[in-house]
């Protein structure tokens, strides 16, 4: 094994880092969108079960610690920021999720996720589509698609009506009986399965693909239309098959959001992981009343390696987690 | 028997896969949106040699498979088996047609091989990517003819036939890579 003291990216790379966040703070400057600062600590974690927080103990003294957990985004504090009375914001946040390693992950990232009050999904993807192109030198591609449209097209399956089943059938069928045990019954897990492994994989090459209108099981922390069938206000960006960035039109709903961080919940004990705290402040704050926004989230290791076209996300940090 | 989870998974482990024993070619590891993380697997069967690809559940186990790569000295032959020998411990080991497949032509009694070991069998054996074999026959082709043009093909004391150059004779040594199965040089004995 290489002696693992030097960075594994090149010196170039930081550069490259530097001037991406430089573009992208001149950005924001210029939109008037305020750059905030929130903790990477929280007495809450994400409740969503395919999410895993690190934790760690605040020692306040011999008797009493706390459990603190690292934020896997920092969506919560942001939307407490919102609801104050903020106004837009934008953060470069550090993130972290237990067990995500390979060549587009690292336990530790950087995640670009900004605010914008009063847009909708189509506002906020107009101006992600402004940013990018001030990040890359070349001209690009854009597309726009909807979910389901893109899913019928490519496995004649209708997502909107879908079931387990089906899915696990189609993956089966396609030589992935596996499937299965990866999935369990979600049916929100096989289709994001079959998307990643049948979809994901086809899309066109330098294209930036901006996928809208996600079946209702997989809203998240995203308002619902009021089309029939209702639909997410979500979206996720895809380019050269890596995902890029996934954003909503928030749902400001208190009780609502509370209903799905206990349903998350409920699956979590279902599936005998660790029981989290559910933010409580969120909920308050959500209470109190958040002004109709959208936000995204975009993984600024990724967008560095397709800006500088590296192959691994370890070419792009100065020290991936096992020389951390 | 030891095992390893998704997150031990790298190029060259060797695991057990529907009873056979591999070697993971890549993995990769996969979390799509928000769903379930996994890991998009590629495995070389070592019995078949066929290249699978599937997905496995992050942390999902599997079985090691007990495979080593040794250096053995090729002893001979008898027929049906191939008798090779480790040079440290004079342990001896007996490989079939299978395991030695296309080794066979190239092999020389008394040549260092790669034998691969699976719970202590012969699985494959790999010849050394240079050997050193004299020409039996070959067309006494064009006296003066050192250009290397051309070429003809000659048959090895081993049995293998390659291309040789036109100025190579019966009887004379030539070095031949293994991998492509092309002459490399004479030998100057």
């Amino acid at each position: 094994m290489n002696n693992p003291w030097p960075p594994t990216c090149s010196a170039a790379l930081l550069h490259q880092r530097a001037e991406l966040y430089q573009t992208i703070r001149s950005f924001f400057a210029e939109k008037g969108v305020l750059e905030v600062d929130t903790p990477v600590l929280s007495a809450a974690a994400s409740c969503d079960v395919n999410l895993d927080s690190f934790s760690t103990e605040l020692v306040n003294g011999a008797q009493r610690s706390q459990k603190l957990y690292l934020q896997t985004s920092p969506e919560f504090a942001m939307k407490r920021l919102l609801a104050s009375g903020s106004g837009c914001i934008y953060q470069i946040a550090k993130s972290f999720r237990q067990g995500e390693s390979g060549r587009f992950h690292n336990p530790e990232f950087s995640l670009l996720e900004w605010y914008r009050v009063g847009f909708t999904v189509q506002d906020l993807i107009a101006e992600m589509i402004e940013l990018l192109m001030s990040c890359f030198s070349q001209n690009m591609a854009f597309q726009t698609t909807n979910y389901a449209r893109l899913y019928v097209q490519m496995t004649a399956i209708d997502p909107h009506h879908a079931t387990i089943e089906q899915l696990m059938d189609y993956a089966s069928a396609q030589g992935n009986p596996e499937a299965v045990e990866i999935c369990g019954d979600s049916l929100s897990n096989g289709l994001d399965y079959v998307f990643s492994q049948y979809i994901q994989p086809r899309l066109k090459k330098n294209v930036v693909y901006f996928v809208t209108d996600y079946p209702v099981c997989m809203a998240m922390l995203a308002k619902l239309s009021d089309d029939t069938p209702a639909t997410a206000k979500r979206f996720e960006v895809y380019f050269n098959n890596v995902e890029l960035a996934n954003g909503y039109e928030e749902l400001t709903d208190a009780r609502q959001q509370k209903a799905r961080f206990e349903e998350e919940l409920a699956d979590r004990k279902k599936q005998g992981l660790d029981k989290v705290p559910m933010d409580h402040n969120l909920l308050s704050a959500l209470e109190s009343g958040m002004p109709e926004c959208s936000g995204v989230a975009l993984g600024l290791d990724r967008l560095l390696m397709l800006v500088a076209e590296t192959q691994s996300i370890n070419e792009v940090l100065s020290f991936p987690i096992n020389r951390a | 028997m030891a095992t390893y989870s998704t997150n031990d998974f790298k190029g060259g482990l060797k695991i057990m896969m529907d009873r056979d024993p591999c070697s993971i070619v890549e993995n990769e590891f996969v979390r799509p949106g928000k769903g379930p993380a996994f890991s998009r697997v590629k495995y070389r069967n070592l019995k078949t040699g066929r290249v699978i690809e599937r997905t496995f559940k992050s942390g999902e186990t599997v079985d090691a498979a007990d495979v080593m790569e040794t250096d053995m000295v090729y002893l001979y032959a008898d027929g049906d088996f191939w008798h090779f020998m480790d040079e440290e411990s004079y342990e001896q080991v007996s490989a079939d047609a299978v395991a030695v497949g296309d080794s066979s032509k190239w092999l020389k009694e008394q040549d260092k091989c790669t034998v691969t070991l699976w719970n202590g069998a012969p699985l494959s054996v790999e010849a050394p990517n240079f050997v050193e074999l004299a020409v039996s026959d070959t067309d006494p082709g064009l006296k003066g003819d050192t250009s290397g043009g051309g070429g003809k093909p000659a048959t090895l004391e081993t049995g293998a036939v390659v291309r040789v150059p036109l100025f190579v004779q019966i009887g004379e040594v030539i070095k031949v890579d293994t991998r492509t199965g092309e002459y490399s040089s004479r030998v100057k004995s």
